[in-house]
């Protein structure tokens, strides 16, 4: 058999995270009503901004070439624009929800 | 403490502040909380990578932040509610480009190949390629800066199969010979891009909520396998969560329509405009606003159907205040909205919501059809496909089986359309000719500022 590397334990930890994290997802998402399907969507969207970590960990890291600096620059301005905008035009959709439900109830 | 141990235990704080946040999302009360919770999540993600070891050099970091949140921040605000879904798009594709350039620099500083390394990072810059010219073509489309019509030309299917096959021969090229392999790396996003490109262009204009929700899930796939490739586990839980939200969106869509996944991405609907008008009967009753006026003053109750008309003409503002003048008036007014109405899931429900229109009276289909029979009054305003009864009554429509409003089935039904010009499928609508139908003939604002101005006259 195969040696056990550390390296094989982190890919079978990782894997054990993607599937539960699927199943989670599945689960909670099933449960978000249409109306609010289109604030789901950016707000996830501004979720999957999280590649802004890999992002920052590229334009920060020790290796200081021209062409890491830009992917990691690049990248970062990227995943920044995700974040912020998806975050702030969510909120923004939602505030228009929730002002809502004191104007119906009046 | 040691910083790793403290990054990684914040990065599952983070993880779990989203979960928590979206399951908030489940109801419009808490919504608005559940998102800003997901933010913070995500502020401590950052504030913590930016503390951790390996970073040694800020100020690009920094500058990258700045003008990121700067623009973000600023289109957020701005954008206007009926260009939400190009907004959406964008943000996909940007998605998709920070996995691709994520992918590339962990190949950049790649020492030695192993098979997982290797693969993670190939698929890292696929998806996000592929997600990142899909989005922008899908936003041209959007915008209507591209043909919103779909785009075939032979060979099309075969040319994505050897885009494809192209992409994971040079994967293996990689993983085989990674030191020389610069010019291979390239020709991948290249390839990635291009793909993109030619999977999206088949997609015609009503299809695009499918077309989004599906970027929107690959965008999250994308982030998962840059998650994998630079391994760490929040990018893989975030990863997840989105493309399962993408996927459920996508599958909500496609059972809308009642067509097959397949069948929206491969299909080209509505290329080959189908001449199907086969026993359409009856003669098109135009009515004036006036005489809608006294439909709609005697009418109990009146159902509003929305449709992309309406988003395109800016009509929720002036639908809401109609819709208020009815009340005044005594009708019960509700809105029914079709899953697919619009261009992005949801899309009506935040231009009603933009209107001050309370969300309990947004009524879902199937709801609403239930009731449809003791409707007095419906008004079909920029809806065309989503209220056809061809998708009941007639078998050789292209639409048939797709589950519709079924709006024929009102006492009365009033039609705000610009022309007898037919849908996005470009078939013919039979609601049209139908005994209880009347044509109001004009552009959806300035016909309800019309029929309103009479409420306001009397």
């Amino acid at each position: 058999m195969d040696p056990i590397t550390s390296q094989s334990i982190y890919l079978i930890s990782m894997a054990m995270v993607l599937m539960l994290a699927i199943f989670v997802g599945f689960e909670v998402i099933s449960k978000v009503p249409a109306k609010l399907h289109t604030p789901l969507m950016s707000g996830s969207n501004a979720i999957s901004g999280i590649t802004i970590v890999g992002a920052i960990m590229a334009s920060g890291s020790a290796e200081n070439s021209l062409i890491s600096i830009i992917l990691g620059t690049s990248a970062v301005i990227f995943a920044t624009i995700n974040v912020v905008g998806g975050y702030v035009v969510t909120d923004r959709m939602l505030g228009m929800f929730e002002k809502k439900t004191d104007g119906g109830r009046k | 403490m040691n910083m790793y141990l403290l990054t990684n235990l914040v990065y599952i704080v983070a993880a779990a502040l989203f979960i928590f946040g979206l399951k908030m999302l489940t109801s419009p009360d808490t919504a608005r909380k559940g998102n800003l919770i997901s933010a913070i999540g995500m502020l401590l993600a950052v504030v913590v990578t930016l503390l951790s070891k390996g970073i040694i050099d800020y100020k690009w970091i920094a500058a990258g932040i700045i003008v990121g949140s700067i623009i973000g921040a600023l289109s957020a605000r701005l954008v206007a509610m009926t260009q939400m879904p190009q907004m959406v798009a964008i943000f996909n594709g940007l998605g998709g480009i920070t996995s691709l350039l994520v992918g590339w620099a962990a190949y950049h500083v790649m020492v030695a190949s192993d098979l997982f390394t290797t693969t993670t990072i190939f698929l890292a810059v696929l998806i996000g390629g592929v997600t990142f010219s899909g989005s922008m073509v899908a936003w041209g489309k959007l915008a209507t800066y591209i043909n919103g019509r779909p785009m075939l030309f032979s060979g099309q299917t075969l040319l994505n199969g050897v885009l494809f096959v192209g992409t994971l021969v040079a994967g293996t090229f990689l993983f085989i010979n990674p030191s020389t392999g610069y010019a291979v790396f390239i020709g991948i996003v290249i390839m990635s891009l291009v793909l993109g490109i030619l999977l999206t262009i088949p997609i015609g204009g009503a299809d695009m909520p499918v077309v989004v929700s599906l970027l929107n899930s690959y965008s999250g796939i994308a982030g998962c396998a840059a998650g994998f490739a630079i391994q760490n586990n929040v990018l893989i839980v975030a990863g997840a969560l989105v493309g399962a939200s993408g996927i459920i969106l996508t599958n909500v869509m496609c059972k809308a329509m009642n067509r097959s996944i397949t069948n929206v991405l491969f299909g080209g609907f509505g290329a080959s405009a189908i001449k199907g008008a086969s026993e359409i009967e009856g003669e098109v009753k135009p009515i004036t606003p006036e005489d809608s006026y006294y439909l709609l003053e005697a009418a109990g109750s009146v159902v509003v159907v929305p449709g992309y008309g309406m988003a395109v003409a800016q009509a929720q503002h002036t639908l809401s205040e109609l819709g208020n003048l009815l009340e005044e008036n005594g009708s019960e007014v509700r809105y029914a909205i079709h899953p697919v109405a619009g261009r992005m899931p949801g899309h009506m429900n935040v231009l009603l919501a933009e209107a001050n229109v309370p969300y309990n009276k947004l009524i879902e289909m199937d709801d609403i059809n239930r009731t449809i029979a003791g409707v007095d009054v419906c008004i079909v305003i920029g809806a065309n496909d989503v209220v056809n009864p061809a998708a009941r009554e007639s078998k050789d429509s292209p639409i048939y089986g797709m589950p519709i409003i079924n709006v024929d089935q009102a006492k009365t039904v009033i039609v705000l359309k610009r022309s007898m010009a037919s849908g996005f499928a470009g078939i013919d609508n039979n609601l049209f000719y139908k005994e209880n139908t009347r044509m109001l003939f004009s552009d959806a604002k300035s016909g309800v500022e019309a029929i309103a101005s009479e409420f306001k006259k009397s």
